[in-house]
C-alpha cells in the first residue's frame, strides 16, 4: 500500500522546512547562493517582488525553462509561484514535479473571486494570509502551508508584524473562547466550524505558518520568529541588497538562533557596511499598488 | 532499581524538531531541543530530526556543534536520524560531495524516491518493532545504497533499506515522527536504555 499525495506529506514536507529560509531566486547561480547560504528551499521566479513592482504590467508563472534550470541546479526543494485561481499554471508546474506551489497575491491574480481548489492536487500549495479568516479559508481549500503575506517587495517589516500579530492575537482568542462561542466565530471569521474548533483546541494552525513579505535584515528575521514564524521568506531582501552572499547567510543565521541576541547581533555585525534593500513607507503606496489585498 | 527516565536531546537547528519531542515523551523520555554546544553533555541520546541536510550540515559546522557530536557518538552516545538525519549520520552520499558527520557507515542516495510529488505513506514491515506493519511517511525520502560491515538491515521498501542500525548509531529515511505510532520511538529508547545500563556496568567496574 502506498499513499501519495496525502495531507500528512503534503503538510509534512512544510514541517520539514520549519526554521528555515526560503529565498526568491531569478537564476540557478543565486539558487546556488541560497542553498550554500543554508536556505531549506528555494522561490523559482523570473523576478524579484520589488521588480515586479517597478515593472508594471501583468505578472504570469515563470517560464518553465527557467524553473527547471533551478530545479536541477539544486537538490533542497523548489517552489514557485501560479496565479491567484489560475489552476491552469498549478496542473503545469505540478506536471514538471515542482515541490510546492505557491498561490501568490505577488503575481497579477487570474480571478478576482475564487482561489484554486487545492485538495485534488498531489503537489502541496502554500498561500498568504492577513489573518486567521483568511488563513482557514485557504487550509479549507487545501492549502498545506501558510504565510503570512506582508507586503512583498516593499523592504518594509510593518505589514508583516501586522499579519503574524492579527493571526496570533486570534489563535490565542480561540483558545480560551467557551465552546458555545465557536460558531458564532467561525461565522465572524468566515472559515469552517471544524477548521475553527480545531484551532481553539490545539492552539495552533493545523499547517506550518512562515512568515513572508518584508523581511531583509537579520533583525527583521529574528522579530517575526519571536513573533511566532515557523519560519522565513525571503524574497527582494537578498538580492536587492548589496552583498547577496552575507545578506543570505546572515538571515540563515539569525532565524537559526533568533532568541540569542548574541548571535543576531553577530550575524548583524557580519554584514560590515553593507546595506540593505532600499524600502517602501507602505502608507504612501496607492492602493492599486498594494500586493496584500489581492486575494481574501 | 528502576532504570531512570532516559534524557533525549533533539537537535534544533532546523527541521521538525517538535514532533520529535512530542513522540519521545509519549514513549516514556525527557525530551529537549538542542541548539547549543554545551546541551550536548547532559544526554542520554540524540535525535536528529527531518529537515535540509545541506542546511543542517552547514549549521553544524558553523556552529561548531559537529565535532563534539561525533565524538560522543563515537564514545557510544546513542543517535537516531530520521531522513535528513540519516544522511547526515551516513559515511557518504551518493553523486553528491556532500559533507557527513560519517557515524554510520552506509551510503546514502537523496531523494531516491523521488521529488515532492512522489512523497508517500507505506505500510512497513519492521520485524524488530514487531509483526503489525509501521505506517512509515516518506517525504522526499533517501534510501541506503551500501551498508558497510556490522550494520543491521532492519526495513526495506522496494528492496531498498530504509532503516540501520550500527550499535548506537539508529537511522531511519522515514519519518516516525508523524503520525502517532510511537513503537519506533520506544526501539530507539530500548538502545538508550541498553547503553545506560553497559554505562553503569563500565562505571562499577
Amino acid at each position: 500500500m502506498e499513499h501519495t499525495g496525502t495531507d500528512t506529506v503534503k503538510r509534512g514536507l512544510a514541517q520539514m522546512l520549519k526554521g528555515g529560509v526560503i529565498m526568491d531566486v531569478v537564476t540557478p547561480d543565486q539558487a546556488l547562493i541560497a542553498q550554500e547560504a543554508g536556505a531549506v528551499a528555494v522561490m523559482a521566479l523570473e523576478r524579484i517582488p520589488a521588480d515586479i513592482r517597478t515593472a508594471g504590467g501583468v505578472a504570469r508563472m515563470s517560464s518553465l525553462e527557467l524553473i527547471q534550470s533551478i530545479m536541477d541546479a539544486v537538490t533542497i526543494p523548489v517552489m514557485a509561484k501560479v496565479r491567484i485561481g489560475h489552476f491552469a499554471e498549478a496542473h503545469v508546474l505540478q506536471s514538471i514535479g515542482i515541490d510546492y506551489i505557491d498561490e501568490s497575491e505577488v503575481l497579477t491574480p487570474a480571478d478576482d473571486k475564487y482561489h484554486i481548489e487545492k485538495r485534488p492536487f498531489t503537489t502541496p500549495f502554500v498561500c498568504g494570509a492577513r489573518d486567521l479568516g483568511e488563513a482557514l479559508r485557504r487550509i479549507a481549500e487545501g492549502a498545506a502551508m501558510i504565510r503570512s503575506k506582508g507586503e512583498a517587495g516593499s523592504g518594509n517589516i510593518v505589514e508583516a508584524v501586522r499579519h503574524m500579530r492579527a493571526i496570533g492575537d486570534a489563535i490565542r482568542e480561540l483558545s480560551v473562547a467557551p465552546k458555545e462561542e465557536l460558531m458564532a466565530r467561525a461565522r465572524e471569521l468566515g472559515a469552517p466550524l471544524e477548521l475553527v474548533a480545531q484551532v481553539a483546541r490545539d492552539g495552533c494552525l493545523p499547517v506550518v505558518l512562515f512568515c513572508a513579505g518584508g523581511v531583509s535584515t537579520p533583525a527583521d528575521a529574528a522579530l517575526m520568529m519571536q513573533l511566532g514564524a515557523q519560519g522565513i521568506f525571503v524574497g527582494s531582501g537578498i538580492f536587492k541588497s548589496n552583498n547577496e552572499r552575507l545578506f543570505a547567510k546572515a538571515i540563515v543565521d539569525a532565524t537559526t538562533h533568533y532568541e540569542d541576541p548574541k548571535i543576531v547581533a553577530e550575524a548583524c555585525r557580519s554584514l560590515g557596511t553593507s546595506s540593505a534593500m532600499p524600502g517602501l513607507d507602505v502608507r504612501k503606496l496607492p492602493d492599486s499598488e498594494l500586493l496584500a489585498t489581492r486575494g481574501n | 532499581m528502576a532504570d531512570r527516565v532516559p534524557a533525549i536531546g533533539v537537535l534544533a537547528l532546523q527541521g521538525d524538531v517538535e514532533e520529535h519531542l512530542v513522540a519521545l515523551r509519549r514513549a516514556g523520555a525527557q525530551a529537549h531541543a538542542v541548539k547549543q554546544r554545551d546541551q550536548l553533555d547532559e544526554l542520554d541520546g540524540l535525535v536528529i530530526p527531518g529537515g535540509e541536510s545541506t542546511t543542517v550540515m552547514k549549521l553544524l559546522q558553523r556552529f561548531g556543534l559537529a565535532s563534539p557530536i561525533v565524538e560522543r557518538v563515537r564514545a557510544g552516545l546513542p543517535l537516531w536520524g530520521t531522513c535528513m538525519g540519516m544522511i547526515v549520520a551516513s559515511h557518504d552520499v551518493a553523486d553528491l560531495k556532500q559533507p557527513t558527520l560519517d557515524v554510520l557507515d552506509v551510503t546514502v542516495r537523496r531523494n531516491a524516491f523521488g521529488r515532492q510529488n512522489e512523497s508517500a505513506e507505506v505500510d512497513l514491515n519492521v520485524p524488530a518493532i514487531g509483526a503489525k506493519p509501521f505506517a512509515a511517511v516518506f517525504i522526499r525520502a533517501p534510501w541506503v545504497e551500501r551498508v558497510g560491515p556490522g550494520v543491521e538491515l532492519l526495513a526495506s521498501r522496494e528492496g531498498h533499506g530504509v532503516m540501520v542500525r550500527q550499535g548506537n548509531v539508529l537511522a531511519t529515511s522515514f519519518h516516525p515522527e508523524l503520525g502517532g505510532d510511537t513503537r519506533i520511538h520506544e526501539y530507539f529508547l530500548s538502545i538508550v536504555r541498553e547503553a545506560l545500563r553497559i554505562g553503569k556496568r563500565s562505571t562499577a567496574a
